[in-house]
């Protein structure tokens, strides 16, 4: 209902401007002032005009303030949790920074120019065709600037997808359907049984598809949730049974998508534990502010007489985000980063590949 | 062609009598196939994605929640009033197919390159008129196509406008994937059928039909835009044909060309042996280019619109030219930057960001340009020309966060996120919807005789200007806290749950700018009819088009066709009275051009 009345007010504000303009066409006629209504834009245009040219600059800055007051503390411009997160963070900060300077003066010159520059009856404009000098001069600083943020970057970007530069990665596999993900740990071997999804048996509890003959197979650990030791490397091995997904771990700055058909690949090191992400003084903000709004939000559901919401604990989390149909909007799982001890307290409860299978007949 | 060259005064007299059906329907004047375009693509296309969107934003901002105009315009797929998922992402299909193919590259090349390439250099028609009628007819059956499908029954395509395999390609993984994508494909294919033969006749037009010293270094910017823009889209739009036809033998013939190892809904699927990464190179091969498609025409809009108002010579004539071709011929070799995650070879990644970053250069050059163009002018605040400043603005701001995207580290962690589409949004979205306002509100005296109103023109832009910014700033920030693009609801998600506002405040914004689009369809419709009627040069352009026959006839100008001595800037130019001198004007005694 709310939606309805927003819209229908906006469109009684626009009807209403159109009548006003008319109307003030109107009576400047009636009143017998000369009226131009040659609809080109007379001095008194270019003024008016003008004067907004530099309001709309003022608008640009201040949405641009607002908005980095409001939102330049979110927890992804800080605060990564991985080994090379920072080093993304670095290139971003960076990265923003330039283009802020850049924004901020080219808008500028826009914006004052068109206000400076009105046109008038009596003015004329210089007539100024060229100038070689000038434009070298800005074909030559983007060029070089960009040539520092392209090394930048690409040193960046051959670090993190080296898949070789940590020794002993403990090696997980994240494997992808609609609408849910999983993780094969690869057991005290750290290889992962050969699979494919010609060998899913639901009957038989293989859901993955991993071979069953397979050695390395055999202490595969199938977990819906993803648990990661704390400082140690991990290699994921992704792989899709249907469509393109996509596994995006924003707090660790990592992304790859899950391809039906073949094994893509991504490293990272976690460096900071769930627990201690969770004391991390600007998440608590976040989850106090969060949670505020869920109360407000659980206060109109109890008027509707419907169960009010849980209240929010941060966690890790691993989303799908390539379009994967229906339920993409909801194909999540928790991330849970702790101590060596805690991970093999975890581990040792949950059930090797072998013992998982059900016997048939 | 020797007839037209001699096309004499009293060649209308003689003129075999027209039918309505040879002169509104299957006409093959240029002027009339423009208006065509703008009627179908830009006009009738652009209102149903506009209320696509606005309803995807209603439903982000009140998830869940029942609302009337779900309830009134979606039906079935509303029940009671609350939207359903599979028919979220079908709008984000549909909106995006709709607004980047038909509205932003048929709509706006359709219209501008049709009314403008001959006008502007001083050609009768185009160079094959009835190939011109056939592309228009082809788009024509495209677009009805395309309606169609928002109705079949299990709903439209809704695998994303970039219809990745498998998704797309199975009927299992998603309703849309049926019919709806059948027909979706279909289209498309007369789309680009359509899109080639418009391409091949604007090329052969620039080239072959430009009237006596109508030399290509004096061609106005927007022929050179168009000119290269229909190159662009006769390279890559073969390559989307192709893709499209292999998804086709792949959906409905049992070929293995995208799919392999795919097991779903409790059985094995027989593909074996395909990519999905394929598809993705050759969708990009066309669908990087595209962006250009759709942004080439707005930069040369603006271009002419920017120095005819600010009644100065576009600043770096030369440099401009060279960056479009510049600009042109990257774009082709830039694909790879929708891919950095797809698992495409790491080091593949590196040369795309390479040449992705390097794009930047000439864009600077022209946003430079067009700043200095500005600078000492006389600028005329005529409703175009707002338009092209706000163009150089949202060009500017969308174009900058591209550093971001472009570089491949830091896509990893905002790629598919809303900050890509705010960035896509601003710097081909709202850049190349203005540009085709200004080009419209330029040319209406040209395709209607009348002047549109211009104190409507001003309210129509601060709105919009001021909607566009509220709507795609703060979508930036969202994107950066991680918020993936696409998800009919952030609800299950507590860790958005702080975005929440942020997005209904978007929601006004954009119900806001969609909603004054009224008021421009408004003032266009009573223009039309009522409008003041228009004197023949009312911008004191010197472009060729404001010579012609202001009653529009077959053929374009009454007598000979006007002869070009000089470039089109010659605006406030020292030594003449006036402040513009048309390009037909002989150079006098010792002047140089320029």
């Amino acid at each position: 209902m709310i939606t309805l009345f927003i819209v229908l007010i906006l469109i009684f504000i626009s009807i209403a401007i159109w009548q006003m303009i008319k109307i003030f066409d109107l009576s400047r006629a009636i009143s017998g002032v000369k009226v131009d209504d040659s609809q080109i834009a007379n001095d008194d245009d270019n003024k008016m005009q003008a004067r907004f040219m530099l309001g709309f600059l003022a608008f640009i800055y201040a949405i641009t303030i607002f908005s980095l007051v409001k939102y330049g503390k979110f927890p992804l411009i800080s605060n990564a949790a991985s080994e090379h997160g920072e080093q993304i963070d670095t290139l971003m900060i960076w990265t923003m920074i330039l283009i802020f300077i850049v924004q901020t003066i080219t808008q500028f010159l826009l914006y004052f120019f068109s206000y400076k520059y009105k046109g008038s009856k009596n003015s004329r404009a210089l007539f100024y065709t060229d100038n070689h000098k000038l434009e070298l001069l800005w074909t030559t600083i983007p060029a070089v600037v960009l040539t520092g943020f392209i090394t930048y970057g690409l040193l960046t970007w051959s670090d993190v997808m080296n898949m070789k530069k940590n020794n002993d990665p403990m090696v997980v596999e994240l494997y992808a359907q609609q609408f849910n993900w999983k993780a094969r740990y690869a057991g005290k071997d750290n290889v992962l049984g050969k699979s494919n999804v010609r060998l899913i048996n639901i009957d038989r509890a293989n859901i993955l598809g991993v071979d069953e003959n397979d050695p390395n197979g055999q202490d595969d650990v199938i977990t819906t949730e993803l648990h990661l030791p704390v400082d140690r490397p991990v290699l994921f091995v992704m792989r899709s049974q249907d469509v393109l997904h996509s596994a995006y771990m924003p707090h660790f700055r990592a992304q790859m998508n899950c391809v039906p058909g073949m094994v893509t690949k991504f490293t990272f090191t976690p460096t900071i534990t769930t627990e201690e992400m969770r004391q991390n003084p600007s998440m608590i903000d976040k989850v106090i502010n969060i949670n505020n709004i869920r109360e407000d939000k659980s206060k109109e559901l109890a008027l509707k007489g419907e169960e009010p919401l849980d209240p929010y604990e941060f966690d890790y989390l691993l989303l799908c985000n390539k379009i994967c149909g229906k339920s993409h909007y909801n194909m999540q799982m928790k991330i849970i980063v702790e101590t060596q001890e805690e991970f093999d307290n975890w581990y040792n409860q949950q059930t090797v590949f072998k013992n998982s299978l059900i016997a048939q007949n | 062609m020797a007839e037209y060259i001699e096309f004499d005064k009293d060649h209308h007299a003689h003129h075999h009598k027209e039918t309505f059906i040879t002169k509104y329907i299957f006409s093959q004047d240029h002027k009339m196939i423009a208006k065509q375009y703008l009627f179908t693509g830009v006009f009738f296309m652009g209102i149903i994605g506009i209320l696509m969107s606005v309803l995807m934003r209603m439903q982000i901002a009140w998830p869940e929640q029942p609302n009337i105009i779900f309830d009134f315009l979606l039906g079935k797929w509303a029940p009671e009033g609350v939207m359903d998922a599979d028919i979220y992402l079908a709008l984000v299909t549909m909106h995006g197919t709709i607004m980047v193919f038909f509205v932003l590259t048929a709509g706006l090349s359709g219209t501008f390159s049709n009314l403008l390439i001959p006008l502007q250099l001083g050609a009768r028609d185009m160079a094959s008129g009835f190939l011109n009628m056939v592309a228009y007819w082809l788009f024509f059956v495209s677009t009805v196509l395309m309606v169609i499908s928002i109705f079949v029954e299990a709903g439209p395509a809704a695998a994303g406008w970039t219809i990745y395999p498998p998704l797309s390609a199975l009927e299992l993984a998603q309703p849309g994937s049926g019919l709806g994508m059948t027909l979706w494909l279909v289209s498309m294919a007369f789309f680009i059928a359509s899109s080639l033969l418009g391409s091949l006749n604007y090329i052969v037009t620039v080239l072959n039909l430009r009237t006596k010293g109508m030399s290509l270094t004096r061609m106005p910017l927007t022929i050179w835009a168009f000119f290269v823009t229909a190159i662009i889209g006769v390279i890559s739009f073969p390559v989307l044909l192709s893709a499209a036809l292999l998804l086709i033998m792949d959906r409905s013939f049992g070929t293995s060309f995208f799919l392999s190892d795919i097991f779903i809904q409790g059985e094995v699927l027989h593909y074996q042996g395909g990519s999905p990464v394929l598809f993705e190179h050759l969708f990009w091969f066309l669908g990087h280019p595209e962006v250009y498609i759709v942004l080439l025409p707005a930069l040369g809009i603006a271009s002419e619109v920017i120095s005819t108002h600010a009644r100065k010579p576009i600043f770096g004539y030369k440099a401009m030219i060279i960056s479009i071709l510049a600009i042109a011929f990257l774009s082709t070799i830039v694909w790879g930057h929708h891919m950095f995650v797809t698992g495409m070879n790491p080091f593949l990644g590196s040369v795309f960001t390479f040449t992705t970053l390097l794009i930047a250069i000439p864009s600077a050059v022209k946003a430079f340009n067009y700043i200095t163009t500005l600078w000492k002018g006389n600028i005329q605040f005529n409703p175009p020309m707002l338009f092209a400043i706000g163009f150089v603005s949202t060009f500017i701001t969308g174009g900058l966060t591209g550093i971001i995207l472009g570089d491949s580290a830091l896509d990893i962690n905002v790629h598919d996120t809303y900050f890509v589409v705010a960035h896509f949004h601003l710097v081909m979205g709202i850049s190349a919807l203005y540009g085709m306002l200004a080009g419209i509100y330029h040319w209406f005296p040209l395709l209607f005789g009348k002047m549109m109103n211009k104190n409507l023109g001003y309210v129509h832009f601060w709105v919009t200007a001021i909607s566009a910014y509220g709507v795609f700033f703060p979508m930036h920030f969202i994107g950066m806290a991680g918020l993936p693009r696409r998800y009919y609801t952030n609800s299950n998600f507590p860790l958005f749950d702080d975005l929440a506002d942020t997005n209904q405040i978007i929601t006004m914004f954009a119900i806001m700018g969609a909603t004054i689009q009224l008021v421009f369809l408004y003032n266009f419709i009573y223009s039309m009819y009522y409008g003041k009627k228009a004197p023949q040069n009312p911008w004191k352009s010197n472009t060729l088009e404001w010579t012609a026959s202001q009653k529009h006839i077959h053929g374009n100008w009454q007598g000979n066709i006007p002869e070009v001595y000089r470039w089109p800037y010659d605006y406030s130019k020292p030594g003449y009275n006036e402040d513009f001198v048309p390009q037909h004007i002989p150079l006098k005694k010792g002047e140089e051009e320029y």
